[in-house]
């Protein structure tokens, strides 16, 4: 068996005093749509951000082979890791087309016009708006630039925080439909997703997070049958106080 | 006060304003990619004024020796920041920015100088000296603590601007001096003479601007140092490096300010100590435009410097009190109209 | 009476100072540069108060010294007053210049109030340059002396007395007012103004006074320098001056106040060396000695922001605090009967831009009730909490709580109202002890103002407010922790903190927003506990929380909400087995 593409081992992350993410470690193999799923401040962005060097963590961070975890975040970017953020963190006063561009910054010129193109094939809505700036679009509008955005970069592992949150159900079949058909052309995914029958439905593979540790892991099937996920989110007979 | 009054101050208020323009624009693009109020911006265009004035004598500039003080000042904090993760590619380039090209700079000063090259000469080897210092300033004092609260940054900045004052007055000496006018013709518009001066003013503010304007709208550098202001978090997650931002933003700050200062030089008679209240007249006009918007800026230097102009008219003596207290209301507005949230720190 | 040691170690260093230059073992040449350092003391001493525990930062304090040096000026030397006339003139012509300018500087926010003292200190120097009659920019000479009797306190060591009088004076009336109840207030705003809010604390008001206070003690320093230099100009009133302050009060540690004379010192000894070798260095005279400042300046903020003392004398200690008479305490708010109606919403609506993120919510909470708030990510609970507590204007609707509408509300009116509420991102002041932060919830329940605390005249009323806050974080179990800096607790106590300081303000209804995120199971169940016995008192809960089986064990009855809309409501057996609440946590794509 190869070496996973994202190895992480023993990773984590304290806010100050606070531990938030305590030893965790996951991988995601090469071509695989990989999902976290937890309540909400389980510690999941915090996990997705000490990946990408957002945050300072300890553990070990394997990319492509190679520790990135002492990695500057741009090095990280240009090695093929990136990050779709929960909120976005779109360039608001900036046109669609800009935001687009920024995304390919790490790319050459040849490579940012060619993956525009494909963007803009894949989706044709941002091809429509895009002199429009981008404080003023959607928020499926936004959600689907931000994904733009991320594949600007040509990633080989794409991170998504919460792709479907505050987005009508509508628009969030529209966004998953878009995740598988990435996975397909080859782009590995890890995916953070309180959504969990919808994150479950797309995986190959699945971590439950809960209060800053994994839980449980295995296949997505198995993980929606285990009592114990419902449990997680809306504690039926766990603890009693 | 009549027509020719007026038309007058007019000429007077768009030639400051010009100036101001330019150091404003500074100011909003510093500000905007590293959170520094940059307070030592008048730095820049006094040094720039001085060193031309310096070379038109025939003498060497001492600005190089002060480039090459901040230069080895840039090397020590850079390698006490960096001791733990020290590559060699830092430190080529250490030695070559922070140290061989100061000294290269020195050295052909001095080769240069006596020579008194005229006039073109004179100026662009005053922005040379000059726009190297932006970054060197940025590495020396901004970048240890770039992520630190907009008040931390704005105290450094008065202390930059502390420091660079006295160096200011080390290297140059406590006595003004002007520089030979950039045109000496001038030709009348009905009652008012425009010297060619002002027309040279207004036309490399314009050209500067206008280029500006094409670097931020149309280059994919102009556009990740625009994606700095607006949005930190997704800039970085892009893969722009925001301290190599941060450096450039300072380098442009600097070639403005040196620019400025060519335009100044003979408008007034220059010491180490004048660009603060150039500056500070800049920034009231940056703040008018939200510390963001660029066309908003270059209005409301205009407007400041007609309002000088006008104020200096009226009442000379608290021309000054009256362009300081303008900003109080602005100021005012703006925390009702956009108040920012209470920054973390 | 029996003082406490600390105060005799403080009270036998202010005598052994005031005796020190009689001793002649001191020469005259240092007593100068000690009077000078007292002088600026004081000012820094009020810009620690406004900067470092305010959080407004001012580069225009030099202004207010002016106020002061030029009103003394002008009054003694063109009206022939005595100077010991001119000192609460001088003090208050500085005190209403400060109101005024104040009024207007403590409205702006974040770093835009910086800069507009920036813009006022400029301006006022080269007003006082260019009057005539305040001698423009040549300024004043021929001030008196100050005189007693019949002797002229001209000698450095004379006047020494005077400046070390003064500055032994501000330490006192500053260390009492920050022990006392506004100077909690006032310690609540730079780290935490939405907390402050929440329990009763006028914002700007309390900034405008500490403003005030602060300018008050730089038109005393005014008035000192004038009668010391017997001269003054515009120079030491301007922008550099008012910076050099603000290095004095960030050296010696910005929000102490002993920081404030640390760093005057520093500044003031530095000065004085470098101007002597400096220009031996440079060859010529100058004013180098601001290249050093600069330097100083960058290089404290870069490997010390805290300033000096703290690294000198470590973190400031616990308060002393009073111990209450014999069964005296706070009087206790009479509750409704449970069962009655408290908080009604109806129709509640809040949109931001064309978002809406409450959308014609209704529910009720009854008086001795928990009611669980619910909801997945985004679902519109914090908003709902912010409209009820009055944080955000709803808008369109109605909110009433006992027959009040709470429409258009300021969190001070809910918190007078009897509304306590926790905050899910934790809002504590973690330079300030544990037991400090829980009696800021008791702020509305006492009235003594600056000048009872100043004058220590709040003991009483200060031991009810302890006794109150102790016996809350007794009830949370964290009494031993009592007088540790808030800032070392865990993230789980600190919420447990909050509880208690909610719970120091007698309230009517409790608004807890994710109390038990963070907390070990044990911890949890001793929080169960507590609101249980807290409605068993006939307070009424209002419970944001992700923890379901901690909300579903507690609440009497659950509100779920879903896109700011509420989806379902009743009691927790029901709610978990209604299969809209399930799509909605689980979610679902087909």
């Amino acid at each position: 068996m190869t070496a996973p593409l994202l190895d992480v081992r023993g990773l984590s992350v304290a806010y100050g005093r606070a531990e938030v993410v305590h030893d965790v470690s996951i991988a995601v193999t090469q071509g695989a749509l990989v999902t976290v799923i937890g309540a909400n401040g389980a510690g999941k962005t915090t996990l997705l951000n000490a990946i990408m060097g957002l945050l300072k963590a300890r553990g070990r961070i394997e990319f492509r082979g190679a520790d990135v975890s002492s990695v500057a975040l741009e090095s990280r970017v240009k090695a093929g890791l990136c990050l779709v953020p929960e909120r976005r963190e779109l360039f608001a006063d900036m046109p669609v087309e800009d935001n687009l561009l920024l995304g390919g910054f790490r790319r050459t010129r040849a490579e940012r016009s060619q993956t525009i193109e494909q963007i803009y094939a894949r989706l044709p809505r941002l091809k429509e708006r895009r002199e429009q700036l981008a404080g003023t679009l959607s928020g499926g509008e936004r959600q689907m630039l931000a994904m733009g955005r991320a594949l600007m970069a040509r990633p080989t592992l794409l991170m998504l925080d919460e792709p479907s949150l505050g987005l009508a159900p509508r628009i969030v079949r529209d966004v998953f439909h878009i995740l598988t058909d990435l996975r397909q052309t080859g782009v590995s995914i890890l995916l953070v997703e309180q959504n969990a029958r919808a994150a479950l439905e797309v995986a190959d593979y699945a971590y439950v997070m809960e209060l800053g540790a994994i839980t449980k892991q295995g296949s997505p099937t198995d993980i929606a049958q285990d009592p114990r996920l419902v449990e997680s989110y809306l504690g039926l007979g766990g603890n009693e106080y | 006060m009549d027509g020719t009054i007026f038309l007058f101050l007019l000429q007077d208020g768009v030639i400051n304003g010009a100036v101001y323009a330019l150091v404003a624009i500074a100011l909003v693009l510093v500000f905007g990619v590293t959170r520094v109020i940059l307070v030592p911006q008048g730095e820049f265009v006094a040094f720039t004024a001085l060193t031309v004035a310096a070379l038109e004598n025939g003498n060497a500039p001492p600005t190089a020796w002060l480039l090459l003080a901040l230069g080895g000042l840039a090397a020590i904090s850079e390698l006490v920041r960096h001791f733990r993760d020290l590559t060699v590619r830092r430190l080529v380039r250490i030695a070559l920015f922070d140290l061989a090209l100061p000294v290269a700079l020195l050295l052909l000063t001095r080769a240069l100088a006596p020579m008194k090259l005229g006039q073109v000469a004179n100026i662009l080897l005053a922005i040379t000296l000059i726009t190297p210092m932006g970054p060197m300033i940025y590495r020396i004092a901004f970048a240890p603590i770039a992520h630190s609260s907009v008040l931390v940054l704005l105290m450094a900045s008065f202390g930059v601007h502390f420091s660079l004052m006295g160096l200011g007055l080390v290297f140059f000496g406590p006595e003004g001096t002007g520089t030979a006018p950039l045109s000496s013709q001038s030709f009348a518009l009905g009652d008012l003479v425009v010297t060619g001066q002002s027309v040279a003013v207004v036309a490399v503010t314009g050209l500067l601007l206008v280029l500006f304007a094409i670097f931020f709208g149309r280059t994919l550098l102009g556009k990740a140092l625009r994606a700095c202001s607006s949005n930190r978090i997704g800039a970085r997650l892009v893969g722009i490096p925001t301290g190599a931002a941060g450096q450039i933003a300072f380098a442009l700050a600097a070639l403005l300010g040196a620019v400025s200062g060519v335009l100044v030089g003979p408008l007034m008679t220059v010491a180490y100590d004048s660009g603060f209240l150039i500056g500070l007249k800049a920034f009231v006009a940056a703040i008018l435009g939200g510390l963001v918007s660029y066309p908003l800026t270059v209005l409301a230097a205009l407007g400041v410097g007609f309002a000088e102009a006008l104020f200096s008219f009226w009442a000379s003596n608290f021309k000054e009190v009256l362009v300081f207290t303008l900003i109080i209301p602005v100021l005012a507005w703006r925390s009702v109209y956009a108040p920012h949230a209470e920054e973390a720190e | 009476m029996k003082l406490p040691r600390s105060s005799l170690i403080q009270a036998a260093c202010a005598v052994a100072i005031l005796i020190l230059p009689f001793t002649g073992l001191i020469p005259d040449y240092w007593i100068t540069l000690f009077n000078y350092i007292g002088i600026s003391s004081l000012v820094a001493i009020g810009l620690v108060l406004l900067t470092g525990v305010g959080g407004m930062t001012s580069f225009g304090q030099a202004a207010f010294v002016g106020f002061g040096a030029y009103t003394t000026a002008v009054l003694t030397v063109q009206y022939g007053l005595s100077p010991w006339l001119t000192l609460p003139l001088a003090v208050v012509v500085t005190m209403i210049a400060a109101a005024l300018i104040g009024a207007v500087t403590v409205r702006l926010s974040g770093h835009y109030l910086p800069l507009g003292t920036i813009a006022w200190g400029i301006a006022f120097f080269y007003l006082f340059g260019n009057i005539s009659w305040l001698g423009a920019h040549d300024g004043m000479s021929g001030i008196p002396p100050l005189r007693l009797g019949s002797h002229a306190l001209i000698h450095p060591r004379d006047y020494f007395v005077v400046v070390w009088i003064a500055v032994v004076l501000a330490v006192v009336a500053t260390q009492n007012l920050l022990g006392g109840r506004v100077g909690r207030a006032i310690r609540a705003l730079r780290r935490s103004t939405r907390a402050a809010e929440a329990f009763g604390v006028n914002t700007a008001g309390a900034k405008l006074m500490v403003f005030v206070y602060a300018a008050m003690l730089a038109g005393l320093a005014g008035w000192l320098y004038a009668h010391f230099q017997r001269s003054v100009s515009p120079g030491p009133f301007g922008i550099t001056a008012g910076t050099e302050y603000l290095l004095m009060a960030v050296l010696g540690g910005a929000g102490r106040v002993y920081g404030a004379i640390l760093g005057a010192a520093g500044i003031t000894f530095l000065r004085d060396q470098l101007q002597d070798l400096l220009p031996w260095l440079l060859g010529h005279t100058g004013n180098y000695e601001i290249i050093a400042f600069g330097a100083v300046l960058v290089l404290i903020l870069q490997t010390s922001p805290n300033g000096l003392w703290p690294i000198l004398f470590g973190p400031p200690s616990a308060p002393k605090l009073p111990q209450p008479r014999a069964g005296q305490h706070l009087p206790e708010r009479e509750l409704p009967a449970p069962g009655t109606p408290l908080l009604q919403a109806e129709q509640a609506q809040k949109s931001f831009g064309g978002l809406v993120a409450v959308n014609a919510v209704s529910f009720e909470v009854e008086c001795g009730r928990i009611i669980g708030l619910i909801g997945p990510n985004g679902a519109g609970k914090s908003t709902t909490f912010n409209l009820i507590t009055g944080v955000l204007p709803l808008t369109s609707g109605r909110i009433e709580f006992e027959g009040h509408p709470l429409q258009a509300q300021t969190p001070q009116r809910a918190a007078a109202l009897g509304l306590a509420r926790t905050f899910q991102h934790v809002e504590i002041v973690a330079d300030m002890s544990v037991i400090e932060n829980v009696a800021l919830g008791a702020n509305l329940r006492g009235h003594a103002g600056v000048l009872r605390s100043i004058f220590r005249l709040d003991r009483a009323e200060e031991a009810l407010l302890f006794a109150s806050a102790m016996r809350q974080l007794d009830r949370v179990g964290l009494a031993e922790v009592a007088f540790e800096p808030a800032g070392t607790l865990a993230l789980g106590q600190l919420r447990l903190v909050e509880v208690a300081r909610a719970l120091c303000l007698n309230p009517v209804l409790l608004l807890l927003d994710e109390p038990a995120a963070g907390l070990r199971v044990g911890e949890k169940k001793a929080l169960a506990r507590l609101l249980r016995e807290v409605r068993a008192e006939g307070v009424s809960v209002l419970l944001v929380e992700h923890d379901m089986d901690f909300v579903m064990s507690l609440a009497d009855r659950l509100v779920v909400l879903d896109f700011g809309t509420k989806i379902a409501e009743g009691a927790p057996a029901l709610i978990r087995q209604d299969p809209v609440v399930l799509e909605a946590y689980l979610g679902g794509v087909s």
